[in-house]
């Protein structure tokens, strides 16, 4: 496989924005395209993720392209998906040789609609969407499954959320938890066995990010390379799966080639805090590794935007040379239905 | 870059509403058909891609999550691309990638749209902050653009009519196709009740349920296959936005340079003479004549005379849409792909009674949006 490397990147998140879309990808594009050194003119390759249902109209991601500057026309597609998928199809459209530099982008306001709600509308539209089964109450029933199994328990849980939630708070998008994990506990059920700190924020945001390859890495002062990326999906019905298990992470980081690696940096695009501790568990972590530092879906989670976000702060990590090697996950489904996994590091 | 190759093609038999099928029915036939089209089974496929338009025509969000299991896609990579109109096209375009760059061996690639489920003109008609309302679906927002063709081209203003009726007189050879008009004709078309003028009833496509799945293969997996593959031979897509002051919607220049592009890599200089069968997105007549420029097989203004003089028909010089295309077809996800599908059957000696005789190379191509995204392939008999 061609070396391509992640050489900027940048996003912006908000409880709430009063901004639209345009707006708030021409933010994260400037941002991402000045950090990169890289000259719109040097992108080959523009690629997106945006979902229809959270605007609730079709082509949202027709009106974003003013925020691109495509003119002249460029060459362009986009991912009715988290933007991690964006930034794979960039990977693969880098790997042919005839291009350098790709722009990936996404964007997700969860503000204008109930995002739980929403979600159900992803189910089955015959035997499961009708009944309005919410994302959250979903949630719950895999957490269900894995403090059964005694893979975790609510406290567990609850010191996932506190952690994660205090290492995000400088994204400022989600009320960082000050309440002891004792507290915590003792507050109400949202669905059991999940309480409000165990689901992330819904946050609006934008993410953007450059992929560079040949002579254009050349000159970056600190790139992150991609040294394995692969993505799998589970079958949809929840009584189709061990929800207690991630075999779709398992297999995605086996083929990324993330197994038996050490990492300095994990960042695992969680919603749940049990989530978080069964994509740990499925990415086989050792002990010294920094989970999610940046807080992951719990410092900000703009629907879309989170897994290319966990790639973008993986990165990140590397490119301001706080860790050497780093792996990053993303998901998108009910119950962590499909999974991506990334593995990055430093050395050239 | 490493060749792909076409080695199966599958589709449904397309119709206002297949209430006999699921959406996941649906796709997994036309899936399986391609795979027995190249002898392989479920197993035998590394990654899946698949593409429709909105979400909103059948009101599932992010259906891929939903259909995996029917495209046998578990424990495999599947991703979901869209381009709106385009989206068929670029949806192929992503999948022979994922072959080119060395990645996979065989991907299967899947594009539908079950306008049955949902309403794809209340879809198309949303309310945006600080805009009129259009509520006029695609064909109020075309009829202006090709009223302004026919002023440009001081054409004849039976050029449209002659488009629906070649169309759907080709769509009588294609058995996959939606409609099937026997009595089609000048004078019934002429007769034609008008929708969005200029545009007559009769000049517009239908509303499909239907998919279209392609087998896409490397080097290696083409030579196990048991039919004769199309090849390959350029893909290329390109985008401008929907509205700017001199934007030009008649001929966007993102057309011109995606066919520059896709005709640079296949080694075409000279489309007419070299492009032996091309089918073209034209989901309201005009836009075979409108096409025909911009993609280089005529000059400005120059479009309308090729369809006036038959080059366009099945025995012309240069056949646009010898399946009946879009006007006869209209599944939306979809219809993008069996352009690109139908391109290869050609190449491959496969098209049944729409055969072009001794086809070698042919283009797919797709639109999108306000004009404003374009997908493309050229496919050949020859390997790269």
């Amino acid at each position: 496989m061609r070396e391509v490397a992640v050489v900027s990147f940048a996003e912006v998140a908000y409880p709430r924005s009063e901004d639209d879309e345009v707006e708030l990808i021409s933010a994260v594009i400037g941002r991402a395209m000045t950090a990169s050194g890289i000259a719109k003119s040097e992108i080959g390759f523009t690629v997106s993720g945006s979902c229809d249902y959270l605007g609730g109209r079709p082509f949202s991601f027709v009106t974003a392209l003013d925020a691109v500057g495509a003119w002249p026309p460029i060459s362009e597609s986009h991912v009715e998906m988290d933007g991690a998928w964006a930034f794979y199809e960039a990977w693969v459209r880098l790997q042919h040789g005839d291009i350098d530099a790709a722009l990936v982008y996404a964007f997700g306001r969860t503000s204008q609609g109930e995002l739980r709600d929403v979600l159900a509308t992803q189910l089955d539209p015959y035997y499961f969407a009708p009944l309005w089964p919410d994302a959250v109450s979903l949630a719950a029933l895999q957490a269900r499954a894995m403090i059964d199994k005694g893979i975790c328990s609510e406290k567990d849980m609850a010191e996932v959320a506190r952690a994660r939630r205090r290492a995000g708070a400088a994204r400022r998008a989600s009320s960082p938890v000050e309440a002891s994990v004792d507290a915590l506990l003792a507050s109400p059920y949202v669905v059991a066995p999940l309480r409000s700190h165990d689901c992330a924020p819904n946050s609006d945001g934008a993410a953007a990010m450059v992929l560079a390859a040949g002579d254009l890495v050349k000159r970056v002062a600190r790139p992150a390379f991609i040294r394995g990326v692969d993505h799998r999906i589970e079958a949809h019905a929840l009584g189709a799966r061990d929800l207690s298990r991630s075999r779709s992470t398992e297999l995605a980081a086996e083929k990324a080639g993330a197994k038996g690696r050490h990492f300095d940096v994990a960042e695992i695009h969680a919603p749940y805090s049990h989530q978080d501790i069964l994509v740990a568990r499925a990415l086989g972590l050792a002990g010294d590794v920094a989970i999610n530092p940046s807080g992951g879906a719990f410092g900000a989670n703009a629907y879309i935007v989170t897994g290319l976000g966990r790639i973008g702060a993986a990165a990140t990590s590397i490119i301001d040379g706080t860790a050497k090697s780093a792996v990053a996950h993303a998901t998108s489904g009910p119950c962590l239905q499909q999974n991506m996994v990334c593995v990055l590091g430093g050395e050239r | 870059m490493n060749p792909c190759a076409v080695i199966g093609i599958g589709q449904n038999k397309h119709t206002t509403k297949r209430d006999d099928l699921s959406i996941a029915g649906l796709v997994r036939e036309a899936a399986l058909r391609a795979l027995e089209d190249a002898g392989l089974g479920f197993r035998d496929i590394d990654a899946v891609v698949i593409g429709k338009a909105p979400d909103m025509f059948e009101g599932v969000m992010m259906p891929e999550l939903y259909l995996a299991d029917a495209l046998g896609a578990v424990g495999k990579p599947m991703m979901r691309v869209h381009t709106a109109g385009s989206v068929g096209g670029s949806t192929a375009v992503v999948a022979s990638h994922l072959i080119t760059s060395g990645i996979h061996e065989r991907v299967l690639t899947v594009a539908f749209e079950k306008q049955s489920e949902s309403d794809a003109m209340w879809a198309l008609s949303p309310r945006y902050p600080f805009q009129p309302p259009l509520v006029a679906g695609a064909g109020g927002f075309f009829a202006p653009i090709v009223r302004s063709y026919m002023r440009r081209a001081s054409a004849p203003a039976d050029v449209g009519l002659m488009v629906a009726v070649k169309d759907r007189q080709n769509a009588l050879k294609n058995p996959y196709a939606h409609l099937h008009m026997d009595d089609i004709s000048l004078d019934t078309a002429r007769a034609s009740p008008m929708l969005w003028d200029p545009i007559r009833y009769v000049e517009t496509c239908p509303s499909s349920d239907g998919a279209c799945a392609m087998v896409l293969a490397s080097e290696r997996a083409a030579k196990l296959a048991s039919k004769k593959p199309a090849w390959v031979r350029g893909t290329a897509v390109r985008s401008e936005p929907a509205m700017f002051a001199g934007r030009d919607q008649v001929d966007p220049r993102a057309g011109r340079d995606c066919a520059a592009d896709v005709y640079k890599q296949a080694g075409i200089t000279d489309p007419r003479r070299q492009v032996d069968a091309a089918e073209l997105y034209v989901p309201f007549s005009w836009f075979e004549p409108m096409w025909l420029e911009n993609l280089g097989f005529a000059e400005v203004n120059q479009g309308w005379k090729l369809t006036l003089e038959g080059a366009t028909a099945l025995g012309g010089d240069i056949p646009i849409n010898p399946s009946g295309g879009v006007l006869s077809t209209n599944p939306i996800g979809a219809s993008g792909m069996l352009r690109f599908a139908e391109a290869a059957l050609q190449v491959r000696g496969q098209a049944g009674e729409h055969q072009i005789d001794g086809a070698r190379t042919a283009v797919g191509h797709a639109y999108g949006g306000a004009s404003q995204f374009f997908a493309m392939w050229v496919v050949s008999s020859e390997k790269p």
